[in-house]
């Protein structure tokens, strides 16, 4: 009994056994629920899958499915964030304690009843619960939005290398609550056309209205919510990334103004789009540079700072170039955490930006099933490398090492890397291939990101099978992480 | 000494090692890139597939009441007023060609370096947000430069290619489904029309009930002869093809709508005649070969411009 009760206490109230209970419930729900797509689809594992399961799906709720399982794993990974900044941040222990319990139990109540709704009969208890999992969720946010108050004298920066007011307030602090405060705004700007879900409103992927020339305000609100909110997850882990690398100095002070600035105009942006449609989208522009542009700044400082520790722990005095190179690749998962943010900006920020500028010359030239496809395709590889940088950063904190950590490294950034790149020539395709012409194109591309995707997939289960297997170990690597309240970054790697 | 000869056995090793990882990526590398460069070639066509009879009557018009029916995924009140017909079948290629031969005699249409061309009086212009003005001229039916045209022409007669009769003419604008209607004096569907004749007056999400089968329809990997022969981007199928035959062993299902269309879902997306302000667009219903399942289901729609042509689209008439 008392082996059941540590284990359970580390799972459930240690930050590194939350963080591997949510990654695991992920995974989890990626291999049930990717049994009912993709390759897996094609290949008849479905409709094996639906009925093993017994899962009970109408042609017609379809929307409203992928809805409701999007929302389950997002909850999952906005517990992870939540989880990832109660320990990094400042706060009271008992703050601490009160926003993990509520977020926990909040998400995991929407992941079970949610997806039990949606994929197994609509019993609207199960409904019900669902949404009571997301208040609670919501609830844990506003819990952190007051732990985060940034004018409290007892956070006051006492190092001045770090980004300060001049009355010593800590700017970086204001980042976090900035966004904390926009992504409740953000969810509100969901959970308000959703409230009217059947009286008016009814369930629909935003890729499916956006050839309609005038979208309803409930309509503008919906695909507002679900970019805003994937751009909030993106900015809070990149605020995480920050402190997991202890950005401070020149560089921080110059990044943590255009982090909130940013933040903030993004998420004016997308809330004006219900009244300024035509507008909304430059404002959101405006403010997507500042932050891109402290993303930047900070992979500069991460990535100077992991050469200089390899290079002082090897006694390097004078590298040239290749030692420089070699000394930064040498930690795959420091390296590919920021790696990740800079790949994003050629798969995701510049396609975007891209499709935005030509969207009249080009993408509305295109049928709408292509549009869709490249619109899908990018919020996909947005949403997969926010999985990656996790999954990178995960495995920093727990530990992994030697060969394992090479190899997990490596094949996380280059099999996810080469899917999303196949993606998203996938999406571009019509720019360079004619439709009687795409077949092999098509079916390599759809082949290397499958594989791609297949490859990462298996070495999270890797992650996983070892971490189940520790936890079976008297005194495992889970026995010394149950006693750690606070995160810090394990120094870069040192070969044996 | 002995930690010099560990240090160096150490450091060979992991130079090793990063040798196997820097073959190991270019290989990699070199890999992906072989494959996505010998990926645009030339369309593979299942010719070899000759003359599948389906014994469905290209030529056969269906009879659909007015009144009321089951309208989109939300099931909300549609309407018809008037009793019309509708094609059984998509118009199919040796239809189209014979339709150019009199319609190049007659002067409506003309060939223009290698297109064919011919007049539209315009559409309404509001100025809306991505909205093209469509202006009264001639305007694409058919691109004669496409590799995945099935069509032949010798420079006066058009004729089909071997085998692909009796498909669905394909690579044809709206401009060219609606002459092709306009010609015979009938019209392109309403998006209304079509749903009800695929639909029915319940709320099936499929023109033959409420599930598919890969033998349903044909969609994309639903492994059909011609997708066999094709590859996985598949070919279209003989209009009919999905009536409950069995074409050299392979067994398709009865796939007829509750009014006794063919291809409501699958094989190409359909034209049809609606307008809407503030979009140039027009609407495609039905779902092609290149689509999962999920697109197949009467109320999804796809929309192109008016002078879009896809070997993935093609169009019946009503009237």
């Amino acid at each position: 009994m008392q082996a059941v009760q540590s284990r359970f206490n580390y799972l459930f109230r240690s930050t590194k056994g939350l963080i591997l209970v949510a990654i695991a419930l992920i995974s989890l729900v990626t291999v049930v629920w990717g049994m009912l797509s993709g390759p897996l689809k094609e290949w008849g594992i479905s409709d094996v899958a639906v009925q093993l399961y017994g899962m009970r799906l109408v042609e017609a709720e379809r929307e409203g499915r992928i809805i409701l399982l999007y929302h389950t794993i997002a909850m999952a990974v906005v517990a992870i964030e939540t989880y990832l900044i109660t320990a990094l941040v400042r706060m009271k222990p008992q703050q601490q304690a009160n926003i993990n319990a509520t977020i926990t139990i909040g998400y995991i109540t929407s992941m079970i009843f949610g997806l039990a709704f949606g994929y197994f009969g609509h019993n609207y208890v199960f409904h019900g619960l669902f949404i009571t999992g997301q208040a609670l969720v919501f609830f844990a946010g506003l819990q952190l939005a007051a732990a985060l108050w940034p004018w409290r004298a007892e956070y006051h920066v006492t190092d001045p290398e770090y980004a300060h007011t001049k009355g010593g307030v800590d700017v970086e602090r204001i980042a976090f609550f900035a966004m904390a405060v926009a992504t409740l705004g953000s969810a509100l700007f969901g959970a308000v056309p959703g409230s009217l879900w059947g009286r008016g409103q009814e369930a629909f992927l935003a890729e499916n209205i956006i050839r309609i020339p005038v979208k309803t305000p409930l309509q503008l609100a919906v695909i507002g919510h679900l970019h805003i909110m994937l751009a909030l997850i993106a900015v809070a882990l990149t605020l995480i990334l920050s402190r997991w690398f202890d950005f401070k100095g020149r560089l921080h002070k110059i990044a943590m103004p255009l982090m909130i600035v940013g933040t903030l105009i993004i998420t004016a942006g997308v809330w004006a789009v219900v009244p300024f449609e035509r507008i909304a989208h430059v404002i959101i522009n405006a403010g997507a540079f500042p932050v891109l542009v402290a993303s930047w700044l900070l992979v500069y400082f991460g990535w100077r700072k992991i050469v200089r520790a390899r290079l002082a722990a090897q006694n390097i005095d004078r590298p040239g170039f290749g030692k420089k190179l070699a000394a930064l690749l040498h930690d795959p998962l420091k390296f590919g955490m920021l790696w990740q943010l800079i790949f994003m900006n050629f798969v995701v920020t510049a396609v975007g930006i891209f499709m935005a500028i030509r969207l009249d010359k080009t993408i509305r030239m295109w049928p709408l099933r292509e549009e869709q496809i490249a619109l899908t395709g990018h919020w996909h590889i947005l949403a997969g490398i926010i999985a990656t940088i996790i999954l990178l950063l995960y495995a920093d904190m727990a530990g992994l090492r030697g060969r394992a950590r090479q190899w997990f490294g490596w094949i996380v950034i280059i099999a996810a890397d080469t899917a999303f790149a196949a993606v998203s020539l996938f999406e571009t395709k019509r720019l360079f291939v004619g439709e009687a012409s795409q077949g092999r194109l098509v079916d390599a591309v759809m082949l290397v990101a499958d594989a791609g995707l297949a490859l990462t997939l298996a070495v999270l289960a890797a992650l996983m099978v070892w971490r189940l297997v520790d936890l079976f170990r008297r005194n495992g690597r889970w026995a010394k992480e149950s006693t750690e309240a606070s995160l810090e970054a394990p120094p870069t790697e040192v070969a044996p | 000494m002995k930690d010099d000869r560990r240090r160096m056995t150490d450091d060979r090793q992991r130079t090793t090692g990063s040798r196997q990882w820097i073959i190991a990526v270019i290989l990699l590398t070199l890999t992906s890139a072989s494959t996505l460069l010998t990926g645009c070639t030339a369309p593979v066509t299942t010719a070899a597939l000759a003359n599948v009879e389906t014994g469905v009557d290209s030529a056969a018009w269906a009879k659909v009441p007015a009144g009321e029916f089951v309208l989109g995924q939300h099931e909300d009140k549609g309407m018809v007023e008037k009793p019309y017909e509708i094609m059984f079948t998509d118009a199919t290629n040796a239809q189209y060609a014979c339709y150019l031969n009199e319609a190049l005699a007659k002067g409506t249409v003309k060939i223009q370096g290698d297109q064919i061309i011919g007049y539209y009086p315009g559409d309404p212009f509001h100025g809306h947000k991505h909205e093209k003005e469509i202006k009264a001229g001639d305007w694409l039916h058919v691109p004669l430069n496409d590799p995945s045209l099935r069509l032949t022409f010798d420079g006066k007669t058009f004729g089909v290619k071997p085998g692909y009769e009796n498909h669905p003419m394909t690579l044809v604008t709206w401009f060219g489904a609606k002459a092709y209607c306009d010609f015979h004096g009938w019209r392109l569907p309403s998006e209304v029309e079509w749903e009800k004749a695929a639909r029915g007056t319940d709320n099936r999400p499929f023109p033959w009930g409420h599930e598919i089968e890969l033998n349903n329809a044909n969609l994309y990997a639903s492994r059909d002869p011609f997708e066999l022969l094709a590859g996985k981007q598949g070919d279209t199928t003989p209009v009919g093809f999905y009536n409950g035959k069995t074409y050299d062993g392979y067994q398709t299902a009865n796939s007829r709508s509750p009014y006794g269309l063919y291809d409501m879902a699958g094989n190409v997306w359909q034209w049809t005649a609606d307008l809407q302000e503030g979009i140039h667009d027009r609407w495609l219903r039905g779902g092609s070969k290149d689509n999962y399942g999920y697109n197949l289901r009467i109320w999804e729609h796809n929309s192109a411009r008016p002078d879009y042509a896809s070997p993935g689209v093609g169009f019946r008439c009503a009237r």
